[in-house]
């Protein structure tokens, strides 16, 4: 299995789509070297924008280039364009339901050594909760390429949350998804995992030790938060009658909520959620390491696989 | 007809451009009788048009200072109505944005969308009801709906929204406009395109950061087609804003930023048009004008003071209409 960087991929797809897109424009707040918009400020310089270190200011400039019919896509850290410039986001961007494309990079524990003052936990939860826009986590590189195309060909705010570094590839590099459908990787009959971003990997292992236990898991790639794929979710539950969400995000309002939102009110089905629990990260130079720490792994989620299971029996 | 009167006509006539001033001079391809040519002759072609003196709005040419009795009295009245709104903040800016769709702004009420038009963001949003009158006596939308302010399914919602034919840009969250403007002047350079931004601020709105990041990005990209307008009149919710949160020196504030300033009265029609024109010469800065205004201003018991926070009742309404008759 390879490693690759979706802000790599990100960043390349962003000068692919900037060749035939002559709207298409970028913003910057002094961290292009680590979002990989800098890829595209060598491509067209005229076409993209420093703010500097000002997220507010960021999400409002992209707005008036927006309400100008251009198709801007600002880019910084997911904790801090999420949250230093929330309700910019309400307020600006989603309440006139502008064709704004906000990329939150270092998402979850992805930046582990910087520590939790840089690490995302609270970013699905916040921006889920605005009207018109969505969310969207890509699993892994190519995912990450294949939806920043779909995000931009897509009308409508969007929020794309990505992980620092490179990560485990499950996608060949001409993969084609499409936002707000599910896409099912493994079918399994017993338990339903539905995980989102990295997790995805995660989850894919856990379902092959579950398997060595008799287990067969479906494990659905949820890359698309808002608007939910609820049938894939409602069918995921009547098929097995046990859910498992994982996410690299706190437990509360993520994806974990989102998917117990629509279960309880269209098939209650017993769940269990793996993620943060409601809790802040910290420093660690390893990122395998911290994801061990906070229960983000295979054995985690094979264990709430377990529990869901025996819910279901009672 | 005192000649005062005639030349007030014949300053009408030619700020409308209807007089040929050919020779001989016609009107509408007519010849002008003696009489005509007289009177057309009270103001000549080098004079400038006093523009202040005459505006178009959708029920024809009046003079500026009743346009501006006229709307000040719609503000009074539509908050009166809705129950509830920022009069004396209303009031204040109710010259300097007649000034701008009246007698600077390219714009078509009838074309909201007219890709050249200049651009207006009321940053200070909560000033909506004077941006309504205005753009309602400027043809945007019937004079009828100004009584359906605030009320459910209405186009003039608390603050402003885009819902509104001619509102560009949707305000309210104080700090954000400035932002707003910097993208559609970003957009207008690259798009070659002549058109303005003008963005009304409060002073009150000046405790805001984000302003000042959006002041930094202006003047790094030499945003010479941004016009922010500061609508000083030294009041915000709790207080004056120099017990709130010392704003002074504001105009230091904005040149240290790397912006073209300048300070002006905001109730004194000239000069705030010189400063426009200033602001129109001035290439390669972002333009800030400090308008020095009277929150509450035209009616003597909200001028200045608190009240221009309430709604008035029956008795005060009637005393305030007379008093804006009266001046």
């Amino acid at each position: 299995m390879q490693l690759k960087a979706q802000v790599e991929y990100f960043g390349r797809a962003l000068v692919e789509k900037g060749a035939t897109d002559p709207d298409l424009v970028v913003l910057d707040a002094d961290v292009s070297d680590s979002t990989k918009t800098g890829f595209f400020q060598e491509a067209y310089p005229d076409r993209f924008i420093q703010v500097g270190i000002s997220e507010q200011d960021l999400v409002g400039v992209a707005s008036g280039l927006a309400v100008s019919g251009k198709t801007p896509v600002a880019a910084a850290f997911a904790t801090f364009i999420v949250g230093r410039a929330w309700e910019q986001v309400l307020n600006t961007v989603a309440r006139q339901n502008l064709n704004v494309k906000l990329v939150g990079t270092h998402s979850g524990l992805s930046p582990s050594a910087d520590g939790e003052s840089h690490q995302s936990i609270a970013d699905i939860a916040a921006v889920r909760v605005i009207p018109y826009i969505s969310v969207v986590v890509p699993a892994d590189a190519p995912a990450a390429g294949c939806l920043t195309r779909e995000m931009i060909d897509r009308r409508g705010p969007v929020y794309l949350r990505l992980p620092r570094g490179a990560t485990p590839t499950i996608y060949p590099d001409d993969v084609e998804l499409s936002i707000g459908r599910a896409e099912t990787i493994t079918e399994g009959s017993d338990v339903a995992v539905v995980a989102a971003g990295n997790m995805v990997h995660v989850a894919l292992q856990a379902a092959e030790s579950l398997r060595g236990n008799g287990v067969e898991a479906k494990v659905v790639d949820m890359h698309t938060v808002k608007p939910l794929d609820t049938s894939a979710v409602v069918e995921s539950a009547k098929e097995t009658g046990a859910v498992v969400t994982v996410e690299e995000h706190s437990v509360l309002g993520g994806l974990g909520g989102a998917v117990s939102e629509v279960l309880s009110e269209n098939y209650p089905t017993p769940l269990r959620r793996v993620g943060v629990m409601d809790r802040f990260g910290v420093s660690s130079r390893n990122y395998q390491r911290l994801l061990e720490r906070y229960g983000l792994t295979p054995t985690a989620v094979a264990e709430a696989a377990k529990q869901a299971l025996e819910a279901k029996k009672k | 007809m005192p000649i005062e009167e005639l030349r007030f006509h014949a300053q009408a006539l030619r700020s409308l451009k209807l007089i040929d001033y050919g020779e001989p001079p016609r009107f509408k391809g007519v010849e002008l009788t003696e009489l005509g040519m007289f009177i057309t002759n009270l103001t000549t072609e080098d004079e400038p048009i006093l523009a202040g003196d005459l505006v178009q709005t959708k029920t024809g040419v009046k003079p500026l200072g009743q346009l501006l009795k006229d709307i000040r009295r719609k503000v009074l009245q539509m908050v009166a109505e809705a129950g509830s709104g920022h009069l004396g903040a209303s009031m204040s800016i109710v010259d300097i944005l007649a000034i701008l769709y009246f007698m600077k702004m390219q714009h078509d009420p009838s074309n909201p969308d007219w890709a050249e038009r200049d651009r207006l963001i009321l940053s200070k949003g909560h000033a909506a009801p004077a941006l309504y009158a205005v753009l309602s006596e400027a043809g945007y939308f019937p004079e009828e709906e100004l009584n359906t302010l605030r009320e459910l399914d209405s186009r003039l919602h608390g603050h402003p929204d885009t819902i509104t034919p001619g509102v560009d840009v949707d305000t309210g969250s104080l700090g954000q406009g400035l932002s707003v403007a910097v993208g559609m002047a970003l957009a207008a350079k690259m798009d070659e395109a002549s058109y303005r931004i003008y963005v009304v601020l409060g002073d009150g709105e000046l405790n805001e950061g984000q302003v000042w990041e959006a002041a930094m990005t202006a003047a790094h990209y030499g945003l010479d087609n941004i016009v922010v307008i500061v609508d000083r009149n030294q009041y915000q919710l709790t207080g004056t804003t120099e017990q709130v949160k010392t704003v002074e020196p504001v105009s230091e504030k904005w040149r240290a930023f790397g912006w073209n300033v300048m300070n002006v009265s905001g109730h004194d029609v000239y000069a705030v048009l010189d400063a426009l024109e200033v602001c129109e010469h001035t290439k390669g800065r972002p333009h800030v004008i400090v308008a020095k205004t009277t929150k509450g201003k035209g009616v003597s018991f909200m001028e200045g003071n608190r009240f221009s926070r309430s709604v008035p009742n029956a008795s005060q309404l009637r005393q305030a209409l007379e008093e804006l008759e009266r001046d």
